[in-house]
């Protein structure tokens, strides 16, 4: 009996599968295949780049010829043959687009497809979005109601052309072009994403959400976001990403700067859901980010959320660097595995200024074969007076297949700080499951409701409508992960 | 309601249940005592569909159908319900939470729409104070950090919650002083009607004071080996168990 179960579950899966897995057939602009100078070239007179712009691109280049792949991570991946991905490739359409009526409407009717509505009308009020396919964003919605409060909130290729000073200022001063392998890599040949600028004493009115979708074949995804809250100003921030199935696998990596100065508070909060891939493994996102914030004034913070459920192997670790006397830096992150996917996350919370704080939430669910690494650093520098952390790390198991493994650094150089680390692992209880099934609920309502309140810490960072998605998303992710 | 005949199962390869036949017809109260071992926790597990146990013969019919061959959980939604000796605890899930995931479920195998909210609450409040029920309990997480008497407490509430047809208490009255013991049986008493049934499985005469039952039967080595009505019980109160082993082993 127990058998027939299984393969009834297994065949629910298959049916079910990756809901986003569509893809949207449309008329590209595409660069050749490879990466070359002439590609970092080709990609800035798409954009139609000021010399600036374009010197920086070739300087990161240029390093990054001098660079090695990292070897460090807890998982194996084939290696990227660089010259077989397309770095570039958007939706032929008139660069300039007066309006949303402009945007083409198969493009409109993906993101209506994917629940992301761009007619304003539509939209939930209070959200604000910037829709990236592929290596362009094609439309940002609000966009003039929020610059009514001196908000920008715009693609990166805009900002570079309208507001070239603060890119100029702020690009690359957190993440500097040669700071890793895909940072440089990124900076040579970055497409999109949003620039967000938040002005003194200012609280951004709506969320801020950046909706990004991978579409092309071969394509890579290199999406740079930058967000800068001046002094005493607030936004909330969230992006989601998804990608259709396809056989081969597909290399995103981005890179996220945020800097918030005096009194500045930024949340930034994640739902990715890219490809992860078919059951065997065949397939999915390569998603290598790297995303770094600065509490560069006193008092100021900065708060990451994310929920990561699909890509073939994520490897990220979003982190702060606590540099404002006072400053809070926080990461909570939940962290889905299933089949044969890979997570290798966590975060960095470097502590310079007096009486920073830190704070660190993750949790981590490995299902089928996966495997799913928590990796964290905790550096209290020299001057950090009265510095704290508080780390908690938790794993749950589902199955006997699947691994969960922790790496936590820390390194203190001041005697006056505080740091705390638990960790956990615990197995989804087949008692627990019995519970659940004798209360009325399936197997997959059983698992779906025990995740939920095993993450619920991190899920409650999140808006609201959003931990609805989230929730959902782990359920889905989960599905067929027990037999 | 309720047909077992010769049922027998084992977990492990190690036969627990023997032959069981057992008869519950609607409005009535069953208890099922028997010394430690005798197979009674094994009996509410093969019931409710614990897939740890082998059941090697016999049948079980719930309603004219075969009990068996359904799921647990569609056991659960067809209105058999098992209080637990030990509640699971669920990190992070509300007592509420956890209900209304429940009682959705089950509605939903019935072809009804999911409860609005508001009905939900008001459900929960009246069968709070049904069953005398905490309402701080019910935002904590589901029996974590619950005591001993709030954790029983607890599937009583959840059984008025369901409104199950079939209700097994298993060892409900166990770790419970003499205050707990009295508001689980006035809940499960106020819970009493014609159209359900209970089996309580109990160690001790005690909870039968409280609950008082129509037919009392002696499990010992995975058999019924003595059937009564309630004087049965207090006659084991009084004289243990021992000499209906003697009798079981003298007519073997």
């Amino acid at each position: 009996m127990e058998e027939t179960q299984e393969i009834d579950i297994i065949e629910q899966v298959t049916q079910q599968e990756y809901k986003y897995g569509f893809s949207t057939d449309i008329e590209m602009d595409t660069a050749p295949k490879g990466l070359s100078e002439e590609i970092v070239r080709f990609i800035s007179a798409k954009k139609n780049e000021p010399e600036w712009m374009l010197e920086w691109r070739l300087k990161a280049y240029r390093h990054w010829l001098t660079m090695e792949e990292p070897n460090w991570q807890n998982f194996k991946y084939p290696k990227i043959n660089y010259q077989d991905i397309i770095f570039y490739a958007a939706p032929k359409q008139k660069i300039a687009l007066n309006s949303l009526d402009e945007v083409d409407p198969e493009l409109l009717k993906t993101f209506e497809k994917l629940g992301i509505s761009l007619t304003e009308q539509k939209r939930l009020t209070g959200v604000a979005v910037d829709a990236v396919f592929d290596s362009v964003s094609i439309a940002t919605t609000f966009k003039d109601q929020l610059k009514e409060k001196g908000v920008i909130f715009c693609s990166v290729s805009e900002a570079v052309q309208d507001y070239p000073e603060l890119v100029k200022k702020y690009l690359g001063s957190v993440v500097p072009s040669t700071d890793n392998y895909f940072a440089a890599l990124n900076a040579a040949v970055f497409s999109d994403g949003s620039f967000v600028y938040i002005p003194k004493g200012v609280r951004c009115p709506m969320e801020l959400s950046t909706y990004f979708r991978i579409n092309a074949e071969n394509t890579g995804q290199f999406e740079r976001t930058l967000i800068i809250a001046d002094d005493n100003s607030y936004v909330s921030y969230l992006e989601g990403c998804t990608a259709p199935m396809r056989d081969e696998n597909q290399l995103h990596a981005a890179v996220v700067e945020l800097v918030a100065n005096d009194n500045a508070e930024i949340k930034y909060s994640t739902v990715q859901n890219w490809y992860p891939g078919d059951k065997e493994g065949k397939g999915g996102i390569y998603n290598f980010v790297t995303k770094r914030g600065i509490c560069a004034g006193v008092n100021s913070k900065i708060s990451w959320t994310q929920v990561e459920t699909g890509s073939a192997i994520t490897w990220k670790y979003p982190s702060c660097i606590l540099k404002g006397d006072n400053s809070v830096g926080e990461f909570f992150s939940v962290a889905v595995t299933n089949n044969h996917q890979v997570a290798d996350t966590g975060t960095k919370m470097i502590h310079i200024g007096k009486n920073s704080r830190s704070r660190i939430v993750s949790k981590g669910i490995s299902a089928g074969k996966s495997h799913n690494s928590y990796r964290g650093l905790v550096k209290v520098n020299r001057k950090a007076e009265h510095a704290r952390n508080y780390t908690q790390c938790d794993s749950m198991l589902i199955g006997s297949k699947s691994g969960a493994h922790t790496f936590p650094y820390i390194e203190i150089s001041n005697k006056t700080a505080q740091v705390e680390h638990e960790a956990s692992t615990s197995k989804i209880g087949e008692d627990q499951i019995f519970y659940c099934n004798q209360r009325g609920m399936g197997i997959e309502e059983a698992i779906s409701l025990i995740v939920n309140g095993f993450c619920r810490e991190v899920l409650n960072q999140l808006p609201m409508e959003f931990a609805v998605e989230a929730q959902k998303l782990l359920a889905v992710s989960l599905e067929g992960s027990v037999g | 309601m309720l047909k077992i005949k010769n049922l027998k199962a084992s977990i492990e390869g190690k036969q627990i249940l023997n032959g069981i036949d057992l008869e519950v017809k609607a409005g009535e109260v069953h208890a099922v005592m028997g010394p430690n071992g005798s197979g009674k926790s094994t009996l509410s597990a093969v019931i409710a569909g614990r897939q740890e146990y082998e059941v090697t013969e016999g049948e079980v019919l719930y309603e004219g159908n075969n009990l068996l061959e359904m799921s647990p959980e569609d056991r659960a939604r067809e209105g058999v319900f098992l209080a637990f000796q030990y509640p699971i605890e669920i990190p992070g899930v509300s007592t509420t939470n956890f209900l209304r995931t429940a009682v959705n479920e089950k509605r939903k195998y019935h072809g009804l729409e999911p409860m609005e909210a508001t009905d939900f609450l008001k459900m929960m409040r009246e069968k709070m104070e049904q069953v005398e029920m905490d309402k701080s309990l019910t935002s904590r997480s589901l029996n974590e950090g619950f005591s001993g008497g709030e954790k029983k407490r607890n599937e009583i509430f959840q059984m008025a919650m369901l409104d199950p047809k079939l209700a097994i208490l298993d060892e409900t009255d166990s770790g419970l002083d003499i205050d707990a013991l009295r508001l689980v049986s006035d809940g499960v008493n106020k819970l009493r009607n014609k159209n359900n049934a209970f089996i309580v499985i109990t160690h001790y005469q005690r909870l039968l004071d409280y609950i008082i039952p129509d037919f009392v039967h002696v499990l010992y080595k995975g058999r019924i080996v003595k059937s009564g009505d309630k004087e049965l019980a207090k006659e084991l109160e009084v004289k243990g168990y021992d000499w209906i082993k003697q009798e079981v082993e003298q007519n073997a």
